[in-house]
C-alpha cells in the first residue's frame, strides 16, 4: 500500500490462508486472486457446478428513515420507492454529467434499504451518502457482516443441502434465511453471469457457513481472478474499468437501469444528456471484443479501424469458457456493429479484432 | 553454470552459448499461461532487452536476456504445448538461446542458493 494506510483482512483470511490462496492487495484489502488449481479450474468449476468467492471486501450499507427513498432516488437513475419489499435492483450513482461515480445492488426488507458498493468506491460512495442524505436518513455501515457469493448451476442445490428452502425464490429477490441459528441475508444475484447468490451473513459465521458449502463436495473455491473472468465473459461492466465518471450508463449499454418512471420525469443526474443518448444514441459504445490468435488483447489497448484510432480495449484476457481470448472495450459508435473488423495495437505485428455480440457466455439467472 | 536473474529467468551456460528459461517460482506466479511469444532467431539482443511475452489469464510479462548476444535458437515446440509449462518441467523448458558477446554480462546473475534466498 502506497497510502501508509495498513491492509484490511476479511473475516475469511485465515480461511483463505488455510486453503492455499495466494493473496494479492485489492482496493486495500488483502483478497485471494485464486486458490491451487488456479484461475481457469476455478471458472470453469463455476460455471459446470459452483464456485465460492468472499466478496467480504465490497461495502454493505443501510439506509433507512423516512427520506432515505428519496434520498437515494436523488443520487440514482433508479425507481427506489418502486423497488418492492425482498426485492433488488443494480442501480448507478451518478453525477450531474451523467457520469457513472459507481455501480451498485439497492434490495429492501421492510424499511431498511440494503446497498452493496464496490470496496475501491465504499470511501467514496460513504462519503457521497453522507453529503446528500437528509440529517433523519440513517446510515450504517455494516463492517460486522461477511458476505460471500455462490455461484454455478448447482448453487441451489448446495444451498437446499444446507437446509434452505428456496421456494420460489427467484433472480433479484433478497430474503432472510436460517442456517444453524446464523441469520443469513441473501440475493439471489451476482456477477458471474451463472444463477447463484450473494450470502451476507455476520462475520463470525463465515467460515462456518463455507466449510458447510465445501462439505458438500460440489463447490470450489474461487478467487478475484475467476471473478474476474467470469464476469468479463458475461459482459458485465467493472467500474474503473467499463465505467467511470466520464462514462455514461448509456454508453456502457446499461440503458435497463434508467427506470421508465425516472426517464419521463427527467429527474435524475446527469438526465439532459442520458436520455438524449436513450434517444438518439451515445458517441460510443461498449462492445465484446474478440482477437483472431491466441494471444490476449489487455486494457489500454488502443483499436484502430484504417488506422484511426475508434476506441480501446477496458478489459482483455483470457476467457477460459470460449477456450480463446476475449475483451470488452468502448468504440465509436458508427464501429460498434458486431462483425466491424478492427486492428489492436499489440506490442509487434497488431492484433485482428471482431466487435463481438455481448454477452460472450448466455446468462443462466433463475428467473 | 547456473545462475538466475532478478527478474527469475535462469541462465545455463555451455562455452559461450546460453540456455535460458524462467524459474519455477515464476511459473507458479504466473499461473495458467495461454499464449507465448519468443523471439526470432537471429535477433540481436543486449542485456535486459524484453524478448519474450508470457500470457497468462490474467496478465502479460515480458521475459528479459540476462545478458547480450544473438537468438541462435527458440524452444517453438513449447509456444504449440502450453500445457508443458509447468512448475516441474521449469529447470528443463529453455525459452531461447543466446550466443553471448561477454560472458562478463553473466558476472552479476545470482547462484542457486541467493535466488532462492531472495525468492523465500
Amino acid at each position: 500500500m502506497g497510502d501508509g494506510m495498513s491492509i484490511k483482512q476479511t473475516p475469511l483470511h485465515a480461511f483463505h490462508r488455510a486453503h492455499n490462496a495466494r493473496m494479492v492487495p485489492f482496493a486495500g484489502w488483502d483478497m485471494p486472486v485464486q486458490y491451487a488449481n488456479g484461475i481457469k479450474a476455478e471458472h470453469v468449476a463455476t460455471r459446470q457446478s459452483a464456485g465460492l468467492f468472499d466478496v467480504s471486501h465490497m461495502a454493505q450499507i443501510e439506509i433507512s428513515g423516512d427520506r432515505a427513498a428519496a434520498d437515494l432516488a436523488a443520487l440514482t437513475p433508479s425507481d427506489i420507492s418502486g423497488i418492492g419489499d425482498g426485492r433488488l435492483r443494480y442501480s448507478l450513482f451518478l453525477n450531474d454529467q451523467g457520469g457513472v461515480l459507481d455501480d451498485l445492488m439497492i434490495g429492501r426488507m421492510g424499511d431498511i434499504f440494503y446497498l452493496v458498493v464496490n470496496a475501491g468506491r465504499a470511501d467514496h460512495d460513504i462519503a457521497h451518502l453522507e453529503k446528500h442524505l437528509d440529517a433523519t436518513t440513517k446510515l450504517t455501515h455494516r463492517t460486522d457482516r461477511a458476505l460471500v457469493a455462490l455461484q454455478g448451476p448447482k448453487s441451489a442445490d448446495i444451498l437446499g443441502m444446507l437446509g434452505l428452502n428456496l421456494d420460489d425464490f427467484r433472480f433479484m429477490q433478497l430474503r432472510h434465511f436460517d442456517f444453524n441459528g446464523t441469520d443469513l441475508l441473501i440475493s439471489r444475484s451476482g456477477y458471474t453471469g451463472e444463477d447463484g447468490f450473494e450470502i451476507a451473513l455476520p462475520a463470525g459465521a463465515a467460515t462456518a457457513f463455507c466449510d458447510a458449502c465445501l462439505s458438500t463436495g460440489l463447490v470450489t473455491l474461487a478467487g478475484l481472478g475467476a471473478r474476474d473472468t467470469l464476469r468479463m465473459e458475461a459482459g458485465l461492466p467493472l467500474w474503473g474499468h467499463e465505467l467511470d465518471e466520464t462514462i455514461t450508463p448509456v454508453e456502457a449499454g446499461l440503458g435497463f437501469a434508467i427506470s421508465k418512471k425516472r426517464r419521463d420525469a427527467a429527474d435524475f443526474p446527469g438526465a439532459t444528456r442520458i436520455i438524449d443518448e436513450l434517444k438518439t444514441g451515445p458517441k460510443r459504445r461498449l462492445v465484446g471484443l474478440s482477437a483472431s490468435g491466441a494471444r490476449p488483447v489487455r486494457d489500454g489497448v488502443i483499436l484502430r479501424h484504417n488506422d484511426k484510432p475508434v476506441g480501446s480495449v477496458t478489459s482483455g484476457g483470457f476467457a477460459p469458457s470460449l477456450d480463446r481470448p476475449a475483451a470488452l472495450g468502448f468504440v465509436e459508435a458508427e464501429f460498434a456493429a458486431a462483425g466491424t473488423s478492427l486492428l489492436a495495437d499489440t506490442r509487434g505485428t497488431p492484433t485482428a479484432i471482431t466487435v463481438s455480440p455481448l454477452p460472450f457466455v448466455q446468462h443462466q439467472y433463475f428467473r | 553454470m547456473l545462475k538466475f536473474s532478478e527478474d527469475h529467468e535462469w541462465v545455463r551456460l555451455d562455452g559461450d552459448i546460453a540456455e535460458i528459461g524462467i524459474s519455477p517460482h515464476a511459473v507458479e506466479q504466473l499461473g495458467d499461461i495461454v499464449f507465448i511469444e519468443l523471439p526470432d532467431i537471429g535477433t540481436n539482443v543486449t542485456k535486459g532487452d524484453a524478448v519474450a511475452v508470457f500470457e497468462s489469464v490474467k496478465a502479460a510479462s515480458d521475459i528479459y536476456s540476462p545478458a547480450g548476444g544473438e537468438i541462435i535458437d527458440v524452444n517453438s515446440a513449447l509456444a504449440d504445448d502450453l500445457a508443458a509449462i509447468t512448475a516441474d518441467e521449469a529447470m528443463e523448458n529453455w525459452l531461447f538461446k543466446v550466443k553471448l558477446n561477454a560472458p562478463s554480462d553473466l558476472d552479476d546473475l545470482m547462484d542457486e542458493d541467493q535466488y532462492k534466498a531472495m525468492i523465500d
